[in-house]
């Protein structure tokens, strides 16, 4: 049941971001701009879930994962010299997508490795310092633009590419949090100690959490380098990490449809406050410190996931 | 051979400033065991109370840096530990009882709303800091120069880890620092007031951070409301390079983040100035997380 519902949601979702390509060109470039950024945001803020939310591993350096993927698929199309409306463009753009995120996946391997050994503070920290160190190491590259930036991508991503990809990832994170598998996420989330007890090897979760979480960081970031067509060092520093955790923490972690609701309000929300946004960051991270005192579950979130009367065991770390 | 006795000087010199830091962080691990994010941005307001307090209180002692010096510390060293104490009682005690990623978690934010609250209180661009220590070349031979500043610093940070260390050591509330950082309930058990002795560790953090801002602003003059990010983690790498919850591993291990840095920006290149810590930090993660200093605390069910 479970699975038929999610696959005719995929189904529609895809079609859906399909036919909406069609009206891309009627609908005002800034409008369409906010939207395409609400398509990378749940991507971003879903994969994310998958490693704070679902494998309770607090990672602070998604940002970092998003800059391999958007670097990685930039090199591969622009050195590949496709232009937008050539027929190479829908398969040298999807190959780019996937290395992409292969490449931030093996990158999430090597995040994921410490990580066996660190929980909460230390893992952010640790975290926080891979994203960084990315960043440093692309200002030191000349190749892909150093601090100047790279520029000249062609634009290629489209609102079908966002949509339909946010879907899929929507689609394969709920697949995988309601399997068997998945619920060893949740075990491993929930007590560590007791998981490791019942036969669950918390090591190969928290690596696989890592993993596809980068992997689909990785993905984000190279649908918003076809997009925005210039990729700059400090588009990824900590801050953007720090946005896309407020995302999954204002939306509950672990609750899917929570997350996909506070990426496309946080989206929003700054663009709607354009005319006083430099107060845009004081009143995300007011709200973060008032959530966190008063409901520290996230704001669409009722109770935990779990549904049948269990009570969850909260802590995290 | 001079240039490298140059390096190490200026080295100590950084490394004394992030290890007034990464005492604040260590303390308040050793006691809450959780990491104070918004540290390295008590620091930064620390700066900004020296930024806009200096020409005052300078007017007011008629230029003579010898008293309106110390004022300023001393006032900025109040202020920080006033905000200090505040952010404790509003965002983190009610949380105690709370899972420590939710203390994290609003960490953070606290740390996110100082930043921004700053751009918009004081603005977003530097700010000159005014001259607090005077800077005269005190040795300057054909290739070492060594100006005040650094010996300033040095000195400064010098005396107030050994009064940190008095008053941890050889005052009562210092005794009780100690023993709710053994154990919070075997210590309020014995009559040690919990809340009063975590707001005086808030106190003493806070107020080495403000001082560590001062001297920090002496020497890099250029000041901004995001100016506490990376002194505060390069502080708290340094507070787990230590060993982190021991005194005397934090000062080691500021000392030896200020060299390795100042090592790399003189002899690789500046641009890895803000990785180097973090590389510092991920090998010491995988080879011995409990710090050079540091106990091991096994996890138990």
């Amino acid at each position: 049941m479970r699975l038929d519902r999610s696959v005719i949601f995929l189904a529609v979702a895809v079609l859906a971001s399909a036919l909406a390509t069609l009206f891309e060109k009627s609908i005002n470039p800034y409008y369409f701009q906010i939207i395409i950024y609400i398509g990378i945001n749940i991507i971003l803020a879903s994969s994310l879930n998958l490693i704070n939310g679902f494998a309770g591993q607090f990672s602070l350096g998604h940002a970092g994962f998003m800059a391999v993927g958007a670097y990685t698929a930039a090199v591969i199309t622009t050195s590949l010299g496709v232009t937008r409306g050539s027929i190479f463009a829908i398969p040298v753009l999807a190959l780019a997508l996937l290395l992409a995120g292969l490449m931030a996946s093996i990158f999430g391997l090597i995040v994921g490795i410490p990580s066996l050994r660190l929980k909460g503070d230390y893992l952010a920290i640790t975290t926080l310092g891979f994203g960084e160190i990315i960043r440093v190491i692309v200002q030191n590259l000349d190749f892909l633009g150093a601090a100047r930036g790279f520029t000249g991508i062609p634009k290629l991503a489209n609102s079908f590419w966002v949509f339909s990809t946010a879907a899929l990832v929507i689609f394969l994170i709920y697949n995988l949090v309601n399997s068997t598998y998945g619920k060893a996420f949740l075990a491993v989330r929930d007590d560590e100690i007791a998981a490791e007890a019942v036969g669950i090897s918390s090591t190969r979760i928290k690596v696989v959490a890592f993993v596809t979480g980068a992997f689909f960081a990785g993905v984000a970031g190279g649908l918003y380098g076809h997009f925005v067509t210039y990729l700059n060092p400090m588009q990824f520093s900590f801050l953007k990490s720090f946005e896309i955790v407020v995302m999954v923490i204002i939306g509950g972690m672990g609750s899917i449809i929570g997350v996909i609701l506070s990426a496309t309000l946080l989206t929003i929300l700054p663009e709607a406050l354009r005319t006083v946004s430099q107060y845009r960051m004081v009143i995300y991270s007011l709200l973060l410190v008032i959530i966190m005192l008063t409901r520290p579950q996230g704001l669409f979130v009722r109770r935990r996931l779990f549904k049948r009367g269990s009570t969850p065991k909260t802590e995290i770390s | 051979m001079s240039e490298l006795l140059q390096q190490i000087i200026n080295g100590i010199s950084l490394g004394s400033i992030y290890a007034l830091i990464a005492l604040g962080y260590t303390m308040i691990y050793g006691i809450l065991r959780f990491i104070n994010f918004a540290h390295g941005d008590v620091f930064m307001v620390g700066a900004f109370i020296g930024f806009y307090l200096a020409p005052r209180i300078k007017a007011l002692f008629g230029g003579s840096l010898l008293i309106a010096t110390p004022v300023v510390f001393l006032i900025a060293m109040i202020g920080c530990s006033l905000l200090g104490v505040t952010i404790e009682k509003l965002a983190y005690r009610p949380l105690r009882p709370q899972p420590k990623l939710t203390v994290l978690i609003t960490a953070i934010g606290v740390s996110l709303f100082l930043e921004f609250g700053g751009q918009l209180v004081f603005g977003p661009d530097p700010k000159l800091f005014p001259t607090l220590i005077p800077s005269s070349t005190v040795i300057n031979t054909q290739n070492l120069v060594v100006g005040s500043n650094s010996i300033a610093v040095i000195v400064t940070a010098l005396v107030l880890m050994l009064l940190l260390r008095f008053v941890v050591y050889n005052t009562k509330i210092g005794t009780a620092m100690r023993a709710v950082s053994y154990n919070h309930r075997a210590a309020s058990l014995m009559g040690i007031n919990i809340d009063t002795v975590i707001s005086f560790t808030f106190v003493l953090g806070s107020s080495l951070a403000a001082a560590a801002a001062i001297l920090y602003a002496s020497v890099y003059p250029s000041i901004n409301p995001l100016m506490g990010i990376f002194p505060g983690l390069k502080a708290f790498v340094a507070a787990v390079l230590g060993g982190i919850g021991n005194l005397a591993g934090a000062a080691l291990g500021g000392l030896i983040i200020g060299l390795t840095e100042t090592f790399v920006v003189g002899y690789i290149s500046p641009t890895f100035r803000d990785a180097i810590a973090f590389s510092i930090l991920i090998l010491i993660l995988l080879f011995k997380p409990s710090g050079i200093m540091g106990k091991d605390e096994p996890e138990k069910v």
